[in-house]
């Protein structure tokens, strides 16, 4: 899964699908990120990897502003995707989150049918003129997320009753109905089983294809699978970023090296 | 001895008793705690506990009884004959009663001896003279009988509280006796007072219980009087509600339907104020105010809902009645008459329930988890489309819930009504005439001066037990949706 040329990789650098310059982010008089500068490259997988507490949750809702729902939660520097500032006045957040989706670390499937949670997104953001259409969004948003074949027959029957693993999917197929360009991904196996999270991982590096993935992890296995480029936080700083290979197998930080040999965290 | 100092020996024995317990426990470990089974405490609350409970539960019961016991004794010295024409036993034996503390009092107050009192061959003419003289009341003449009674009367309860007390002192030092014999290092006082606890709290718990019970059973007896008095078929189909007090109410049409439908529609109307704009206000306070603006706004809104109804009924007739006709009256469009009316009571009613419904519903929004609104918002929904389609529909069954306990408070309501909607009992579809309500006329029923044994009056026990009937009904089917959405997120 890892076999990105060096020239390709080097010619995505000139033009990054994200680029962060001196974010910082305090909840309250709590410091929890300090001065990160990184850049995204798009149509790749970005793992971010750390100890718990580190603020990889925190960055990657810097992405796509969902710390805006949080009272007291502050964001300074500059975030663009695509060359523009997503905190500049002029950009309202909503719109952002449906080009910017995300995937969160638990399962959160609405209390409606199979086909409602998917086409809730497509819904309200009028991707469908008939109902044909938005069959054809549901059915292709469940196909990429490898759960169609489960659930093909029990469309109305409610989100909420599904195994952990489907409902992690259906929120996947969910965040994809709306055609976003970056999906964020919150530890997005921490609640599933080895055959399961070999799914998802399946379907992360099928997505590769047409989206800009970050996805944080706890596992390295997982972060050595399935991503292109590591980034390792630590205390709110971004500590090492750099093409996954590098990362573990010759990490320049001590504390990188720390963490992936497992000394700490 | 007064039962005042009895109840006073008692604490004071069971605190020796706690004392004594706490002490005996230590020396017999030696003084070393730690050898104790049970905090030192422990035993003495075992002492205090064994010695109290017993004899106040001894104390209660016999307070209960003797009455009863007296009574009938006393009931059994009055000769039939003795029973005045037009009068009853009952009526006799509370002449007894009557003499009898006559008698205490002027032998309290000095007035009379205690031998003269209770002397067996006292005349009875001479005694009313006496107590007359000492000030007492005595309605009629005592008669032979009746001062005998009243001598017994005496004797016996002064005799009852005698062994009464006695009674008590022994269980209480008893107990304490038997609890401190007890008590040594090994004895598991902590777990015995946990028993002594739970039993305590199980008392109170049945207590509530049975009291609901006891409500329910007279409301039944005395609705089964009515229905004897009174065809049911009438009372739950009849259309016209006109009592006639005059006479045994033998001419009244008691119809309860004319009532359910006021009480339905001036529910109706209340809760088609309070469900939108308190579900409104809910929405606003948990999705949109910020903490500060919560922080004031949630507490004011409850205030209003600790303001007593008959000020929201006063607010009905001064304000909101004399408001609705000078714009529906004569001088505007002419289609109500007077400030009572259903509108009214309605409209004032609901303002009554809007900070109910927007607390329950405010509480069952925020029980919607965090997630639901993070999936909706990364997904790019707004936050009115994010309430709409997601926390509304999660918390509806819970909303349902919370308008069901509104309506059966709605239901209830009874000054509101009084003072805002007048006291005609009227099937009528205009919402701007008077109309009344079955509580409204429970009140009017108990509070006339018809006799009580009259199936004017009783028929206040049939509505109220048709009213205890729906709102339980009510209260239960809203429970049970309220729990069933809880376990939703469990
Ligand atoms: N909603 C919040 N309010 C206040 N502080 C927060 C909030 N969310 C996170 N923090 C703080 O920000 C810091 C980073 O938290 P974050 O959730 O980003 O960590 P994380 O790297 O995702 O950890 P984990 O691997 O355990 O999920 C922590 O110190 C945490 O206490
Ligand atoms: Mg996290």
């Amino acid at each position: 899964m890892n076999e990105m040329p060096n020239i390709e990789q080097a010619t995505a650098m000139t033009e990054s699908k994200i680029s962060a310059d001196k974010v910082q982010v305090y909840y309250g008089d709590n410091h929890a990120i300090k001065d990160v500068d990184i850049e995204i490259q798009p149509r790749s997988v970005t793992a971010f990897i750390g100890p718990s507490g580190c603020g990889k949750s925190t960055f990657l809702r810097t992405i796509n502003r969902m710390n805006d729902t949080i009272e007291f939660c502050r964001v300074e520097g500059s975030i663009r995707i695509d060359g523009e500032d997503i905190y500049d006045p002029k950009v309202d957040p909503v719109q952002l989150r449906a080009k910017v989706g995300m995937v969160f670390q638990k399962p959160n499937p609405f209390p409606k049918s199979i086909y409602d949670n998917i086409a809730y997104g497509p819904r309200i953001h009028g991707l469908a003129r008939n109902k044909s259409e938005l069959d054809d969004i549901v059915s292709s948003s469940l196909q990429k997320a490898g759960l169609w074949d489960e659930v093909k027959d029990r469309l109305d029957e409610p989100g909420t009753g599904m195994s952990g693993g489907q409902q992690q999917r259906l929120c996947i197929a969910r965040a994809i109905a709306v055609s976003p360009e970056v999906i964020l991904m919150d530890e997005p196996c921490s609640a599933l089983d080895p055959i399961a999270t070999a799914k998802v991982e399946e379907l992360i590096d099928e997505l590769r294809e047409n989206y800009t993935i970050v996805i944080v992890t706890h596992s390295m296995q997982q972060a050595a699978r399935v991503s292109q480029r590591t980034a390792f936080f630590h205390l709110g700083v971004l500590v090492e970023e750099g093409p996954t290979d590098n990362i573990f197998t010759n990490p320049k930080d001590k504390r990188t090296q720390d963490y992936i040999t497992g000394r700490f965290g | 001895m007064s039962l005042f100092w009895l109840i006073l020996i008692v604490l004071a024995i069971a605190v020796t008793g706690y004392v004594l317990g706490r002490a005996r426990a230590l020396s017999s470990a030696g003084g070393e705690r730690s050898a104790l089974h049970s905090l030192p405490s422990y035993y003495g609350a075992n002492v205090a506990m064994k010695s109290a409970v017993p004899a106040f539960l001894l104390l209660i019961c016999w307070l209960l009884a003797q009455p009863f016991f007296i009574n009938s004794t006393i009931s059994d010295m009055i000769p039939d004959s003795a029973i005045a024409e037009g009068s009853s036993r009952g009526l006799v034996l509370a002449e007894v009663r009557r003499t009898a503390r006559g008698l205490d009092n002027a032998v309290a107050s000095g007035a009379i001896e205690d031998d003269f009192a209770s002397n067996a061959r006292a005349d009875f003419n001479d005694v009313t003279a006496r107590l007359k003289e000492a000030g007492q009341i005595v309605t009629s003449d005592i008669t032979q009988p009746v001062l005998r009674a009243a001598q017994q009367y005496r004797v016996l309860v002064a005799s009852g509280n005698f062994y009464m007390s006695i009674a008590v002192l022994l269980v209480a030092i008893a107990g304490a006796l038997w609890a401190l014999r007890e008590t040594n290092k090994d004895f598991r006082a902590r777990n015995t007072v946990e028993q002594g606890i739970k039993a305590i709290l199980i008392g109170a718990a049945s207590i509530a219980i049975l009291t609901t019970i006891g409500i329910v059973l007279s409301l039944v007896f005395n609705t089964a009087e009515f229905f004897r008095l009174y065809p049911a078929s009438d009372f739950f189909f009849g259309l016209t509600w006109s009592p006639s007090f005059s006479g045994r109410g033998g001419s009244s049409e008691l119809g309860i339907i004319p009532l359910l439908w006021g009480t339905f529609y001036i529910s109706v109307v209340a809760l088609a104020v309070a469900v939108p704009i308190g579900l409104f206000a809910a929405v606003y306070l948990s999705e949109y105010a910020s903490p500060k603006v919560r922080a004031v706004a949630k507490p004011l809104l409850e205030v209003l809902a600790g303001i007593p109804t008959i000020v929201y009924g006063l607010f009905a007739l001064l304000t909101v009645g004399p408001m609705l006709v000078s714009v529906f009256g004569d001088n505007g469009l002419g289609i109500m008459k007077a400030g009572t009316a259903v509108m009214t009571a309605g409209l004032v009613m609901g303002i009554m329930l809007i900070p109910f419904v927007s607390s329950l519903s405010d509480d069952i929004i925020n029980a919607v988890p965090q997630a639901m609104r993070d999936g909706s918002y990364g997904l790019g929904a707004t936050k009115s489309e994010t309430v709409k389609q997601v926390i509304l529909p999660a918390a509806l069954p819970g909303i349902v819930g919370a308008i069901l306990l509104a309506a059966s408070r709605a239901i209830g309501e009874t000054m509101i009504v009084v003072l805002g909607a007048g006291a005609a009992a009227r099937l009528s579809l205009n919402p701007f005439e008077a109309m009344t309500t079955v509580t409204a006329k429970i009140v009017s029923q108990l509070t006339g001066d018809a006799d009580f044994a009259s199936p004017v009056a009783l028929v206040a026990f049939a509505l109220g037990m048709t009213l205890f009937v729906v709102t339980l009904g009510l209260n239960i089917v809203a429970l049970y949706i309220v729990r069933k959405y809880r376990e939703q997120y469990d």
